[in-house]
Parts: C-alpha cells; sequence; structure tokens
C-alpha cells in the first residue's frame, strides 16, 4: 500500500490518469497535493496531463469530412423511406401469414387425432429397415415411392427424385410392387384401414399393384 | 427544432419524444435525432478504424444500423452511448474483417507493463482552448493522436474525446476496466510529452488574441 504521505513521482504519475479523472479517494487526493506543491516536476505533469484532457476533449477536435451530414441525410432519407413501407405493409402481409399458420396449425391436429402418423396411405405398409439413402421416386398427388424406373409410378410428368429417408419424411410409403423387399411380408393391406379415409387415387394405387402382381 | 445546449433538460424530453416518434414510425425524424451526435459517431469510428473514408462509412452504416434497430433502445440508456456503441461495434467489425487475425491479437495482446516516465518537465502553463480555433492546431493534435498505438489510441479517443466513461469504454472495446484506465494513463502521458514538445516549438503561440496582449 502507498504510503500517501510520502508518495514519491513515480506513485504521483500512476495515480495522475485517475487524479484528473476524481477517481481518488480524498487521502491520496491530499497527499498528491501536497506532493504537487512541492514537486515542479509533477506539477508541470499535472499541467499537461490536464491540457491534454482539455483540448482533446474540446468538440472543435471533432471534425467530419466535408458534405459528411448531407451524405449521411441522404442515405438515411433512403432507409426510412424503405424501412416506411416495409412497415406499413406489415399488418397486410401478416393476414395471410397468420391463416397459413393456422392452416398448418388444424392440419397437424387432425392428423394427431386421426393416427399420430403424417403418412399419405393408411393402406400401405410403413418401411422396414429401408436404407436411408436409398435413391428414390415420388409423384405429386400419388402416396407411394418407387425405385426408379417402376412401372406402377403415377403422373410420371410431376416426378422427383430423393431419398427413401427424405420421401417418409413427407409421408410417403414403399411402393408394394418394387419395394417389397423391404415391406413385413404377407401383410399388404391392414383390415381395419379399408374404406375408412383412402381417397380414390390410393385405391387405384394400390389395386394397380395387386393386379400386376396377380398377372 | 433543435436541441440545444442551454437547456439540457428540455433538450433531453425533446430527444426522447423524437425517439418515441422514430420508434413509431417516424423515421425521417432520425436524422434530427442523431443530428447533435453526427461528429462523435463519426469520431468513434475514427478511433477505431483511423482512415477518414472507412469512419465515413462505418459511421454511416451504424446510424442505418440504429435506424433500423431503433425499437430495441430501452430509455433507462442514453441515447448517445447506445449509438457510439453501434458504432464502435461496426468499426471494430469491418476492422477484423480487414486485418489478420494474428496482427489484431499481436497488437492487443497485453498492456505495456512497464511503466511511462513522463520525460518533458517544462514549466508551461494551460493552453487556452481558443488555440483549437485555428486549423493548424488541431492539426497538431490529431497528427500526435495519430502517432500513438492503436490500444491506447482508441481508449483515449472513446473516453477523452467521445467522453464515454471508464466502464462505457471498456464495455465498448471488450476489455476490463484495469486495461482502460492503464491504456488511458499511457496515452494522456505520452500526448502530454507531445503537446510539450509542441509547445516548445511555438504550436500554441500566434493565438488570435489583440496585438501584444498574452492571456497570461
Amino acid at each position: 500500500m502507498v504510503n500517501h504521505e510520502t508518495m514519491n513521482c513515480e506513485q504521483v504519475w500512476r495515480e495522475i490518469s485517475n487524479y484528473v479523472d476524481g477517481d481518488v479517494d480524498a487521502g491520496l487526493r491530499a497527499s498528491m497535493n501536497e506532493h504537487f506543491k512541492t514537486c515542479a516536476r509533477c506539477a508541470s505533469v499535472l499541467a499537461g496531463t490536464k491540457n491534454v484532457v482539455r483540448l482533446y476533449g474540446d468538440e472543435r477536435m471533432l471534425e467530419v469530412p466535408a458534405g459528411f451530414s448531407q451524405r449521411l441525410q441522404k442515405s438515411l432519407a433512403k432507409t426510412a423511406a424503405v424501412q416506411g413501407s416495409r412497415w406499413s405493409s406489415w399488418s397486410a402481409w401478416l393476414v395471410p401469414v397468420a391463416a397459413l399458420v393456422l392452416i398448418a396449425g388444424s392440419v397437424l391436429l387432425t392428423n394427431s387425432l386421426t393416427g399420430g402418423r403424417l403418412l399419405k396411405s393408411h393402406h400401405a405398409e410403413p418401411a422396414n429397415n429401408i436404407p436411408p439413402d436409398l435413391v428414390v421416386v415420388v409423384s405429386d398427388g400419388a402416396k407411394l415411392f418407387h425405385v426408379p424406373g417402376c412401372p406402377f409410378i403415377h403422373d410420371k410428368n410431376t416426378e422427383r427424385t430423393l431419398t427413401a429417408k427424405e420421401a417418409m419424411a413427407e409421408g410417403y410409403v414403399p411402393c408394394t410392387r418394387c419395394l417389397r423387399q423391404y415391406l413385413k411380408t404377407g401383410v399388404t393391406l391392414r383390415p381395419g384401414d379399408q374404406g375408412d379415409d383412402a381417397d380414390a387415387d390410393d385405391k387405384a394405387e394400390q389395386g394397380e399393384v395387386v393386379g400386376m402382381a396377380a398377372r | 427544432m433543435v436541441l440545444t445546449a442551454d437547456n439540457p433538460q428540455q433538450a433531453g424530453a425533446r430527444e426522447q419524444e423524437l425517439i418515441l416518434n422514430v420508434q413509431r414510425g417516424q423515421h425521417e425524424l432520425f436524422y434530427e435525432l442523431v443530428r447533435p451526435y453526427e461528429r462523435r459517431v463519426y469520431a468513434a469510428a475514427l478511433a477505431i478504424l483511423r482512415n477518414e473514408h472507412d469512419a465515413e462509412d462505418a459511421a454511416q452504416e451504424a446510424m442505418l444500423k440504429a435506424l433500423v434497430n431503433i425499437r430495441q433502445f430501452r430509455a433507462e440508456a442514453r441515447f448517445s452511448t447506445w449509438l457510439i456503441q453501434i458504432t464502435v461495434n461496426e468499426a471494430l467489425m469491418r476492422r477484423r474483417r480487414e486485418r489478420t487475425v494474428a496482427m489484431e491479437a499481436l497488437d492487443n495482446r497485453t498492456d505495456d507493463e512497464s511503466e511511462y516516465a513522463p520525460r518533458d518537465f517544462a514549466d508551461w502553463r494551460e493552453i487556452p482552448s481558443e488555440a483549437l480555433e485555428r486549423k493548424e492546431v488541431r492539426q497538431r493534435l490529431a497528427e500526435a493522436l495519430g502517432t500513438l498505438d492503436r490500444k491506447y489510441r482508441e481508449v483515449f479517443m472513446l473516453r477523452d474525446m467521445e467522453h464515454l466513461n471508464i466502464q462505457e469504454t471498456a464495455e465498448a472495446l471488450g476489455i476490463t476496466v484495469a486495461s482502460v484506465k492503464t491504456r488511458l494513463l499511457r496515452a494522456r502521458l505520452m500526448l502530454r510529452d507531445l503537446l510539450a514538445a509542441g509547445w516548445e516549438q511555438g504550436w500554441f503561440s500566434r493565438l488570435p488574441f489583440e496585438k501584444g496582449t498574452k492571456p497570461w
């Protein structure tokens, strides 16, 4: 701890910045004041430090390049205009977004109430140990995914290629024909599902597969 | 209406009102809100970036960010401090982007533990603020500041030119309060020596006073 009564110059210099900022306790301040009275060197250091703080702290030291304000105003005006139009249309796009959220929510709710699976077809068997990275083909409006080239692909013009994992995530189930090896043998239709929420496309697809298998 | 220093209370109330109005969507009022601080914003960017062109870009970008995020401003903070903080962040980000990380780390790694001893003990007096009316004097002071190492210069500029307090300076730069104090002490003492030399070389003479009269 510094003995304030007998501070040497180095000790004073160490605290001089805090002193100028008024960030020293009363005892230290008193000791430093005493020192400045008798030490011309430290009085010079103090006077100089005060000059530095006062001169550089003056507003006039903050100069901006010519035209700065004009350029700033221009770019702010541009942003203000963009922001303004964005915010005024906020409520306008909020409506469809809210509607979408409601629709998505009700679809999820319906699905959760009707069996907990997001399968597109309840007639088909979910995949069993299918390699997740297997390349498969699906088409819009259909419910099955196929090995590329399978003759039972519906709506070939909307065909998409993806992995089995992705297809399953979208709710597609394996084709009972081309992907039969990944289905539990002997179970292709669950009797309880017959006719409950199946749609025509689903029936047609399944029927066609069964028909082909019989041929 | 312009914010005046004559009546700080009134100016403060006017600022609050402006902030609320901008937050409610009157973005065209934003320039009025930042106008009193534009020089400080620019200087804060210059403290970090050094180059006038980069500093202007960063200052402008910082003010645009402040406008876009005006709703995040909370009345507990001082608006000027909030604005300066955004500016310092913007400037630091740009500097990091432009400089190699290695250089940055090396430059800012440690505080110089060796103490700085003042060199010049000439008996000099208070330099009158009027000296700053002369562009040449301001230029000399700016040049002296430019000779400091970055870590001292930026602390000094934020603390003594931007008038952030020690804590705010530490937060703005992401360094400790102790580091701010150490660097500030050193920056002030180094500048003092440079000023003392300038005093002897007559930077501050030929002041705009009546011929033959000296204020001391």
